[in-house]
Parts: C-alpha cells; structure tokens; sequence
C-alpha cells in the first residue's frame, strides 16, 4: 500500500521546523510504524536527502525511548500499544498521516522527531527513589508486603518515561509520570520513612522543569502505553497536601545537601 | 601478554571472603581524589555507577540515550535467580553455582561463577530495599518460580517486567547520586576510543550525540559496562543500537577479547516477516511449558496449520527428547528448529518458522486459563503479527539473544589492560558457553554492585596513579583519530546505506556463523567479511554533518567496528573446534545430533589479542582449572 | 520553602485553591439557587427571603466580601496556571482537538470567564440595578421590596431570558467537569470512587442548569406572572 507522509522537519532547536511531505510507497501491512520510516528513509538517502531523526531502540515497548505523535495522538492511538509496537496494518492504502514530535516547552526539539526528556531526569533527581545505599538492606523476606500492594506499586511502577502523557495534554503537563513515580515509591512499606518529602520535592522539581499544571482532561491516561491511571494523580494531589500540613517543605530544604 | 586471572588462593567457598579481607582499602578521605569513568548505564552500569559514588569516588557516567533509563536492561522479561531457598525446595549457593557452571558447559571460571552464586542473596536484599515490586504471595512474602529448566524455584520476577524493574531500582540509585552531586551524568555521549597511557586505561574520547561535539575525558579507572554485540547478525532481540564499539576499541587499545564465538540463540522469537525487518521480537520462554512445537511432517504440506490433521504434524521436539519434550533447553531447542526449517518444513512467510500449538492446552485447561498465564504475551503477538494466538497456532523462529563472550577480565573484573574494568554483559567471564534463564540480570548486578567496589578499591589502593589531566598529548592524539575517521565516513558519499550494509552482514553471520556453524562456512565469512568491509570503506552514504545529531553516522561507525569484530567472532568459532553451550559446530556432535565437547583440547577460554590492522589477532589460552566440580556431559533426553 | 508558599507557588497548591474556592463557589451556586427557587411559592415568602437576607447588613457584606474573595481566588488562580499551560505548550499539533479528553474539561478555562461577564451581567440586572434602576423600586404590599416582581419582569425579555439559560448551560458544563476535578485535585478520588463522582458531579451539574434554568422558562411559558 501507499501512504502519503506529513512530517515535521526542524534541523536542530533553534531553527523553526516546517512539514514535509513524502510518499511511502509499496508498505506491507505487517510492517511496524518504525519500519516504514526506515523504508522511507532508505529511499530519501538513496535520493541524497538527510534521513527523518526519530527515536527508537528496543522496539518492543520497553524501552520508552521512540516517541511519535501520529494523526495528532501519541504513539498514535491503540491500546497499550507505543509507536514501535504499531503496524501499519491500522492504515488504509491512500492515508494521509502526519507524524509529529512530542510538543512541550520542557522537552525541546534536537531533531526532526527528536526531542530532549531529561527534564524527566531531573525530577527523578530530586526525589525519585528511596534513599538506600548499597550494603544497608535488610534481609528481602523481612520487609513482608501485601500482594495487593505489590501489584499495585507495580502498576504504578510500570512507567517507562516516554512522556507520551505530557505530550498528549493539553497543559504538557508531567502529573501521570510524577505521580507513578511518587505512588510506585510511596505505596511500599520501604518508601515510608521519605513519602511526604518525596511527593513535595518531586511536585518543586516538575514545577521547575517548566512542565502545565494538571486540569484533570485525561488524555494521558488514555496515551499512555503502560495503562497507568489517573488515580495515581490523586494519590499525589494527597500526599502533596500532607506534605504542606506537615512542613515537609521546610525539612525538605533544611536537608537538602 | 600474560593472562593472569588472580583468583585468590583457598577453599572455593572462602575466596571471596578471603579477598575482601585481604585488599587493600582507600581511606575514605581520599576517595573523592580518584577520578572514575563508567561506560553505560544499564544494571551493571549504573548499578557500578551509583554504588561507587556511593563510597565516595568522584564519578562520571556516560550513556548515548537520551536517558539512563533507557538501556537494553530494561527489556530483560523473565527474571533473576538468586539462591535464597526461600522456597525449601533444597537450593543453595552451591546448587545455584554448579547449575551455572553446568549450564555454561564447563566453559566458566569456577571462581568467578561462585561468588555470582554468593552475592545474589545480597542483590535481592538490595532491591527489595530500593522498591522493586518484586511479586509477592498472599501472605506478603517474595514469590519464585522456577525459569529455564531449573529443578528448584529460585527466579524472582516482577511481572513479565523484570529487567525494567530492577533497571529502575538501579537507575534511581543512580539518579540520587546525580542529585546529591557525587556522580555526573553525561547521557546522549558515546565513547568512541579508550586512551591508554603507559599501559593504563586513563580515559575516553566521546561524541556528544546532540551537538558532535569531540571531547576528552580523563580518570584513574575506566569501567566499560557497555552490554553485548549480539547486533553483529544484525536482526536480534537487541535493541536497535547495542553495538560492540566500547569492547572492540578498548581490544584494539591492548585489552584482549575472550570467547567471541560464545552467542546464544533463542528458540521464542516471533519470526521475521519480511526484509524489511528491523529487530526481533522475544516471547518469553514460558510459553513452552504449555505449548506444543510441531511442524507438518511433508515439506508439500501448504494447508493451513488447523487443517492439518495429528497424524501429519510432527512434533519434534516431543519426538526427539521425549523426557524433556517441549522444555528442552534453549540451544536443543533452537537448533531442533533450524533442522526442521532446512528441511524445508518451516512455515510461514520464508519457511523461517515453527508452529508454537496451544490448541491441546486450551482443551485441557480451558481459554480463560490460558489467557490468565500468557494474556500479555499472546497480546503482543497480535499485536506484532495481526494473528489470534488462541484461534490459530503461533509461529516461533530462534533468534540472537545473549552473547557469553566478552571483554577478558581476570577475578577483580580487570582486563589485560591496566585500570580498565569490563563488568556485566561486556565482560566474559560468568556463563562460561551458554547462559542460563534469569542469570544475566543476576551477573549485572552482582558486578555492580557488589564485585567492582571491592576490587576497584583494591586496585586503587594497591597500584599507582600519576595523575592525568585531559590536555595530556595522548587525548589530543586519540581525538584527532576519532575526528578524521568520523570526517572520513561523511566524505565518502558512496551509493549504499548504512542499514543495508549491516542487512547484509547480518545475512552472512547468521549463515555462516549463527545456530550451527561447521568449517567452511566459517572459512567463507572469513574471506567475505574483509570483502564487504571494503566495500563499506568505498561505498557507504552518510548524509548529513558532525556537528548535529546524525543518526546515520553514529550507525556506521558502530557498523565498521561489527565490520572487524565480526572477523574476530568467525575466528574464534573456526578455531574452537568442539561444540559447546551455544557453539555448535556441525563437524563435532554425538551420533544423536548433540553437542561434543573436547574438554582435553579445549578446556580453556580463548583471550585474543590485537596485533594491528588486517592482521591476525594472537589467540592466548587461560586453562580453566575445576577444583570443585568434575566436567560431565550434558544430556536432556 | 514555607507550607504556605508553597500552597501558592506550586502548581499542586494552586490546584487546591482551585478546588477550595471553587467548592465554596459551587456552595453558593447551590443555596442561592435554592433561595431562589421560593419565586415558585409565590412573592410572599420570596419577597420575606430577601428581607431576611438584608436584615444584617454586618452578615450580608461579610458573606458579599467572602465571595467576592472567592471569585478573585478563583479566576486569579486560573489565569495564572492557564498562562503557565499555554507556555507549557508554545507550539500546536497539526490537529488541535486532545485527546479523549472531554469538552467540559477542554472549555473550563473560556466558560469561566463566560460566567464571570454573566456574573457582572447578572448584579447589573438584579443587585445593583444598571440595566434597568426601576427594578430596585419596585415594593410590595407589605412595603417591601418586590424582588418577585422585579424577576418576572427581568425575565418577561425572551432575549434576555435566552442569555440566563445559555449562561446556565456554561456553567453546566463548568460544573459538570468542575466538581468530580475538584476531588480530584485535592486528592480524593480513587479507582472506586472516581466512577461516582464523575456520575455525580455531571447530574449537579444538570440539576443546577434546570434548577436555574426553570425559573426564566416559566415566566416565559406565562406559568409565573
């Protein structure tokens, strides 16, 4: 089949990018999204012009690095499913698809496709994790956690910081990728002692990385690739009030070394 | 060059312990004075990362994703073993050694693999600790279950998403350190050479992937954690940019290869559906305990798989091992598989495929308790091939999964080369010839962790380091290397692309050189590798500028190094004239079509070492001595 | 950094401001919608509502400032983080429309400056008296002001009767996505719950639009006069 390609075009973050379009021609059905932009890009070389920059590396979903915005929805739209794990066979002979960068003013353009996430990076900085060197844990069996919670931290926990849901909102906000990281964290017994500081350093630094505020639409819900939901987001809003009853602020910034 | 392993002297049991009590160690004040470099950010990447800044050294990471995060760790699904006998089912460190071992076909160094054995408990302590959701029963405590044929359950697992899990538990150590200010990371910037100075690793050259800019960076260790080369086929379950280039620079700087020709292959692969194929999709192993491998018994068979009748399908593996059956082991498995396809009995698109049948198991167990065991899988391969897993039979193909060869590294994870540490996938030195299930994310970890603090420490405090700063001549010298070689890949503006030059390499090492390799297959690869190289050198495009990000051209200077390396690999398989684990030469099996080893001719890890361009590398041999275990054959009939 | 601070700095603190003021507006919507409803009674107990509420001035502008206060918070607020959106997100897609979010969640921003010109609107009509200064001087039998009057004769203008029900139609929807965000953002929601609120806070939505609503459409059917 053939399809007519629509795609963004910014040599690096300075210059404005433009559309550009291009023909993908003789496209099997069982090819990946991916696929098809190598075969393009194939010919544009062979053509001698500069091939389209998008990222991709395990191309099973995993990774989170292949980031797309197709037909205006990331990773274009199916269920569960990140745009390495698309096929074209979602796609009519004769289609028109416009294929576009994540937009957010936290994760600028290097690229044509490419865009800089380590904004993501520095909010894990910040306070993503449990603050445990190693050497210091206890025997594994001895912290005894319910299965329930377990699943659930693991649901949470699923992210894989594609950003997908900061390039579907409307806000780019970065509330469905905090928030994973705060309940994955904060839902263990292990990430107790740290859970209110965690949730007030977490929400600074995505604050800091120039990322909307959350206005509840849904929509990175409804992208994200892993399924995480959007009660996480509550959970959040939660621990971040008790976080401001209890000070936690100021003890975040008086440990701050 | 003299390859000296340094295993401490002692009982088996107590060499570890001894070590550590033995090294030396650097006062803590003086840790922030030394300097070290790590390469990669994957388990042992970061994990070593984290850890070492931990100590206090003052640390700098490197990664060419965009973040950490992204390492090819994360696509480990299985799990990770550890010999907690949490399960009562008589495990043990012992037990998990001797599995290891064996599994490696008495290919591994005996010291090395038990205190893998050793440290595993701690791994697991350890990643409890940081919030991995490992699953758990009812009750609250870890969950096991038995993975790759093992007799006890020792694998730990979160979901089908273990590697990602694990690699964010380390991942997140890493990025604390980053925070507090004692590592800095460096993502988006690939090494391109090692610096050596006076017989010592003392640095890297690197490309900032976003800006091209060429930059030294100087320390008193370098640690590659760089992961595997299974791309040189090309098509993998790899990620699109694993690449060799760390390792092969660091090889042609004077730190010897060892056991290149050691890869393993994966029997549960979705097949390749055409050419314009990019990477393979992996299925976890799982799936064989429930489902059943067959091909049509005639090779004229073209019905589709549910109008073949039982009495012409030909379920091989049943029929071959019939007390293993289905489960038999990877490397049995795959190479089942290929027979049947060179058969010409393969299905599917190419005849690159066996039928994975779950028909009988739906009929025992019902539809609902399928989907409860492998819904997710069964997901993905709809989602990869359009076809319903449940309706109709699966197709499966062998891939490139793992590579057990690897950088030499002696006890303390020290190559040949001074002061340059080769830790995880990169190294060789834990799987001997064939890696069992769940292993690889335990050896990352364990090296991270809890291995290269200890000896680095030692090598610090028991060797001297002048200091180095990064204006020192020989940065100046292996950067203006590194620019004209990358110059000279944007000029020569030939007429192929990069991708069909690595296509094409692929072809040939997973011809000559993949499942089943014999002599003059082997001879062949040999004479054509050199061949295309050339080509290469004369005719590949790369468009664009250095100065930008140019995926193309990071591609092909990843492919040139496949390019020579892959030279090394055919070599080391022609010259390891036995089978073993996941090397199979066709001239060396039992008269049942199994693997023979030699174990008086080839009881020894093959350490190569670089003589200069188009020239032959010089093979050393390190004997692998076996105190404790006596070499048997394997046998899963 | 001080709790309070943060309350206005952050993103999240300013989302609980949001969702306080907005419960608190939302309150108000519903007594004086209540209130109100009495001109179904007849103007005898209105027009003694309206007396009762003036009869302490001290309480009345205490309430008038608070809500006042409110409304500043409210809308304060919302510029505030619609301009740190917007920069959020300096370029556009090629295709505007996000997705699978609603179109009450996509409008919050616009209907409530809609119902803040309804608002001005409204205290023009029926407070202070701007569009028409005889509404005020309208007195019942009983000397009173005749508040019930003065509504069948505001909504008696078919057009300005159309502009009251489409400004409940805004706020409809404002509601409708407001409430169930408002659970959201101060954290009380969860997988269970979230179904619920959602279900509830589109009905009060509904309920408020033709609780206001009725009002105007019976003067104009001619079932109040």
């Amino acid at each position: 089949m053939n399809v007519t390609l629509r795609v963004w075009r910014q040599k690096n973050s300075k210059t404005p990018g433009r559309f550009v379009e291009y023909q993908a021609k003789n496209i099997i059905p069982d090819m990946s999204f991916l696929e098809m932009l190598d075969v393009v890009n194939e010919d544009l070389i062979a053509r001698g012009e500069e091939p389209i920059a998008f990222d991709s590396d395990c191309r099973e979903g995993i990774c989170g690095k292949c980031s797309a915005v197709v037909n205006g929805v990331p990773h274009g739209g199916h269920r569960g499913t990140t745009v390495c794990q698309l096929h074209m066979r979602h796609f009519k002979d004769g289609d028109r698809i416009v294929i576009e960068p994540w937009r957010a003013t936290a994760f600028p353009v290097i690229k044509d496709l490419v865009v800089d996430r380590s904004a993501f990076d520095r909010i894990i900085q910040a306070s993503g994790f449990i603050s445990v060197s190693t050497g210091q844990a206890p025997e594994a069996n001895s912290i005894s956690i319910p299965r329930v919670v377990a699943e659930r931290a693991m649901d949470a926990a699923a992210c894989i910081g594609c950003g997908a849901c900061v390039a579907a909102c409307k806000n780019a906000s970065a509330m469905l990728f905090v928030a994973a990281k705060n309940a994955h964290l904060g839902l263990l017994p292990q990430g107790q002692a740290e859970r209110y500081r965690r949730a007030f350093t977490l929400v600074k630094a995505m604050d800091e990385a120039g990322f909307g505020s959350c206005t509840n639409t849904n929509s990175c819900e409804a992208v994200c690739p892993k399924e995480i939901s959007v009660e996480f987001i509550a959970r959040l809003n939660r621990d971040y009030a008790v976080a401001l009853l209890r000070g936690s602020g100021r003890e975040a910034a008086s440990s701050a070394d | 060059m003299k390859l000296d392993p340094k295993i401490p002297s002692g009982p088996l049991q107590q060499k570890w312990e001894r070590y550590r009590l033995e090294m030396k160690l650097v006062n803590p004040a003086n840790k922030r004075k030394f300097d070290v470099i790590v390469v990669g950010s994957g388990l042992a990447g970061a994990s070593a990362a984290a850890s070492l800044a931990e100590l206090g050294y003052n640390v700098k990471c490197f990664c060419f994703h965009d973040s950490p995060r992204r390492a090819h760790s994360i696509a480990a699904q299985g799990g990770i073993n550890a010999a907690k006998n949490y399960q009562n089912d008589g495990d043990s460190i012992y037990r998990l050694f001797y599995d290891t071992i064996k599994g490696g076909d008495f290919r591994a160094r005996e010291a090395n693999v038990y205190r893998l054995a050793q440290v595993s408990v701690n791994i697991i302590d350890q990643c409890v600790a940081q919030g991995v959701p490992f699953a758990r029963e009812y009750g609250g405590a870890l969950a096991n279950r038995s993975f790759g044929g093992a007799q006890v359950s020792r694998t730990f697992y979160a979901r089908g998403q273990t590697g990602q899990q694990l690699l964010i538990g380390a991942y997140q150590a890493l990025q604390r350190q980053v925070g507090l200010g004692r590592c800095q990371m460096l993502p988006m910037t690939e090494m391109l050479d090692l610096v050596v100075i006076d017989g010592q690793a003392r640095g890297i050259v690197t490309r900032n992937l976003a800006t091209g800019e060429i930059a030294s960076h100087a320390a008193d260790a370098v640690v590659l954690a760089t992961g595997g080369y299974g791309n040189v086929f090309y098509l993998s379950t790899n990620a699109k940019t694993c690449n060799v280039t760390a390792t092969f620079r660091a090889f042609k700087r004077g730190a010897a290869f060892a056991n290149p020709c050691y890869t393993q292959i994966h029997p549960t692969c979705i097949p390749v559906s055409g050419d314009y194929q990019s990477k393979l999709t992996l299925m976890s192993e799982s799936l064989r305990n429930d489902g059943r491998v067959w091909v049509p018994k005639s090779k004229e068979d073209t019905r589709p798989p549910n109008q073949i009748p039982e009495a012409d399908r030909d379920y091989y593996l049943e029929r071959k091992y019939p007390s293993y059956g289905n489960l038999a082991p990877r490397d049995i498995a795959s190479r089942a598989a290929k027979e049947v396809c060179d058969e010409g009995r393969g299905v599917g698109p190419g005849g690159k495929g066996v039928y994975l049948d779950f028909a009988h198991a739906i009929g025992r167990l019902g539809e609902k308790e399928i989907r409860e065991r492998y819904g997710n899988l069964f997901e993905m391969y709809e989602r990869i091939t359009g076809e319903d897993g449940y309706k109709t039979p699966m197709r499966i193909y062998p891939a490139v999964h793992y590579t057990m060869g690897g950088t030499w590294v002696d006890y303390n994870l020290m190559s040949t080369l001074d002061g340059l540490f080769v830790i995880g996938e990169a190294n060789f030195s834990d799987h001997g010839a064939n890696r069992l299930g769940a292993s690889a994310l335990m050896q990352g970890l364990a090296d991270g962790y809890f291995v290269l603090p200890n000896t680095l420490g030692n090598y610090f405090a028991s060797s001297k380091q002048s200091k180095i700063s990064h204006s020192h001549s020989e940065f100046r010298k292996t950067e203006d290397e590194v620019k004209a070689r990358l110059q000279r890949l944007l000029s020569i503006r030939g007429r192929r692309t990069v991708n069909s030059f690595h296509r094409e390499l692929g072809k040939l090492m997973w011809d000559k050189c993949g499942m089943a390799r014999n002599e003059k297959g082997l001879s062949e690869a040999l004479q054509r590798i050199p061949a295309l190289r050339q080509e290469f050198w004369e005719n590949v495009n790369v468009l664009g500028e250095g100065g930008e990000l140019n995926q193309s051209l990071e591609h092909a200077g990843r492919l040139a190094d496949f390019l020579e390396f892959a030279e090394l690999l055919c070599l080391d398989a022609l010259t390891r004239a036995e089978s073993c684990g996941g090397h199979f030469r066709e001239e060396f099996q039992t008269e049942d079509g199994e693997a023979l080893r030699s174990d008086e001719r080839f009881a020894f890890v093959s350490a190569w070492e670089y003589q200069g361009p188009d020239t032959r590398p010089v093979l050393h041999k390190e004997p692998l001595v076996y105190e404790e275990v006596k070499m048997t054959q394997r046998s899963y009939k | 950094m001080t709790s309070f601070s943060a309350l206005y700095d952050s993103t999240l603190g300013k989302k609980y401001i949001m969702a306080l003021t907005g419960a608190g507006l939302f309150g108000f919507v519903v007594v004086h919608m209540l209130g109100n409803l009495q001109l179904f009674l007849g103007p005898e107990p209105l027009n003694r509502y309206a007396v009762f509420l003036k009869s302490k001035p001290g309480l009345l502008w205490g309430a008038r400032l608070g809500l006042l206060l409110l409304v500043f918070l409210h809308i304060l607020t919302a510029v505030q983080l619609t301009l740190r959106n917007r920069a959020a997100r300096p370029e556009k897609y090629d295709r505007s429309k996000p997705y699978r979010a609603s179109y009450a969640s996509r409008t919050l921003f616009l209907g409530g400056l809609a119902l803040f010109a309804f608002v001005v609107y409204h205290l023009m009509h029926f407070t202070v008296g701007t569009v028409d200064p005889s509404y005020l001087k309208l007195r019942d039998a009983a000397n009173r002001h005749d508040v019930y009057r003065m509504t069948i004769l505001g909504f008696s203008h078919p057009g300005v009767s159309a502009f009251y029900i489409a400004c409940m139609a805004v706020l409809c929807l404002h509601l409708s996505h407001g409430v169930g965000s408002a659970f959201q953002s101060i954290g009380f929601k969860n997988k269970q719950t979230a179904v619920w609120i959602d279900r509830v806070s589109k009905i009060l939505g509904v309920v408020v639009f033709l609780g206001n609503s009725s009002m105007p459409l019976a003067v104009l059917a001619g079932i109040l006069r």
